[in-house]
């Protein structure tokens, strides 16, 4: 028995990245723009996306990713898109964020021709779901007030991996200690590229801007593969 | 917490090159970016490899500091704090050179022959 280094040099998640390839391949063929969506639990991703799916100029579908449980699915139900529930847990506890080949095993329960933007609603998380690409055309995070204006700088890998942050529940900040304004200059310190949306899911405030981008996603041309 | 997500990425990139070999030590190269907490990806790790080839093997790390460059003035500089920004210049367009690694940079597997390994009864995750 002797011992034999190897020389390997790559990436720990390339199995992730060959099936977020294979769902993009799939979601290209079905000429299907995807967004990921993604935040801490809480910060209205579910709300947001009740308010802005009735404006977008395209035909939405969503899968609802969570650790447990069916009541996102439930209330996007209710706007009458098709919804599919991907559930994490196996009896308690679970993948706190969703990976390609879960997205893969859900994408069975959409008629992909039907649709022109799939919005994954991804498990209420800052840290994990950064680092698994699902096959997204576009990543999004939403940040509540309610979270404070330090985020960004506490979770920089999640703030630099999405093109859009949408700063969320804005009409709560007269009854917050929260400045806006260091918000946004944290998050130029981070990502200087970020668009940035200020609305309220609750009051409606704002919102039409994130259908528009969401308009905007299902318009883009497809990437290739 | 995304430590868990990351060590069974490292034991199935490990077992597909390891090609049936135990695997005694595995060295990473890990960038600042990930923000990657090395002993709690270490306890992952024993707990993720238990039951296939890199049972026991060591898990050993290096670490690669973040850097950016200035696309305005050039500046290259290392990253001690989540400031994009050019130290130099104050531009906000950087690109980001090093220190979003995450690589299994190479194995060091025990080479048995074909009964040894059979005996041995080792299996691959499912």
């Amino acid at each position: 028995m002797h011992r034999t280094k190897l020389k390997v040099a790559e990436d720990a998640l390339d199995a992730n990245t060959t099936i977020a390839e294979a769902n993009r391949h799939d979601f290209d063929h079905a000429d299907v723009r995807v967004i990921n969506l993604m935040s801490a639990p809480g910060a209205g991703k579910t709300t947001l996306l009740e308010t802005a799916i009735p404006e977008v100029k395209a035909r939405v579908g969503v899968l609802e990713g969570d650790v447990a449980g069916s009541m996102d699915a439930d209330r996007i139900a209710h706007l009458h898109v098709p919804v599919v529930q991907l559930n994490t847990d196996a009896g308690f506890g679970g993948e706190c964020h969703l990976d390609a080949n879960m997205v893969r095993s859900a994408l069975p329960g959409f008629e992909l021709h039907d649709i022109d933007l799939l919005v994954i609603e991804n498990v209420g998380n800052l840290v994990c779901p950064a680092e698994f690409r699902v096959g997204e055309d576009a990543r999004a995070m939403i940040c509540s007030v309610a979270e404070g204006e330090d985020k960004p700088l506490k979770y920089p890998l999640m703030f630099r991996a999405c093109e859009l942050v949408v700063v969320n529940k804005i009409d709560l900040i007269p009854h917050l200690d929260y400045d806006l304004e260091k918000l946004r200059h944290n998050l130029e310190s981070v990502n200087p590229d970020a668009e940035v949306i200020e609305c309220s899911a609750r009051t409606g405030e704002g919102t039409e801007a994130f259908a528009q981008w969401m308009s905007s996603v299902a318009a883009r041309e497809a990437a290739a593969v | 917490m995304h430590e868990l997500s990351l060590a069974t990425g490292i034991v199935e990139t490990v077992i597909r090159h390891a090609d049936g070999r135990r695997v005694t030590s595995v060295e990473m190269r890990i960038g600042t970016l990930r923000q990657v907490v090395p002993e709690s990806l270490d306890f992952y790790f024993g707990i993720c490899s238990r039951d296939t080839l890199c049972e026991g093997a060591a898990l050993e790390h290096e670490i690669i500091p973040a850097r950016i460059r200035c696309r305005a003035c050039g500046e290259e500089r290392e990253l001690t704090e989540p400031d994009f920004r050019c130290a130099a210049c104050s531009a906000t367009q950087v690109e980001v050179v090093a220190g979003t690694e995450f690589e299994v940079d190479s194995i060091e597997v025990t080479e048995e022959i074909a009964n040894d390994r059979e005996e041995m009864g080792c299996i691959a995750p499912s």
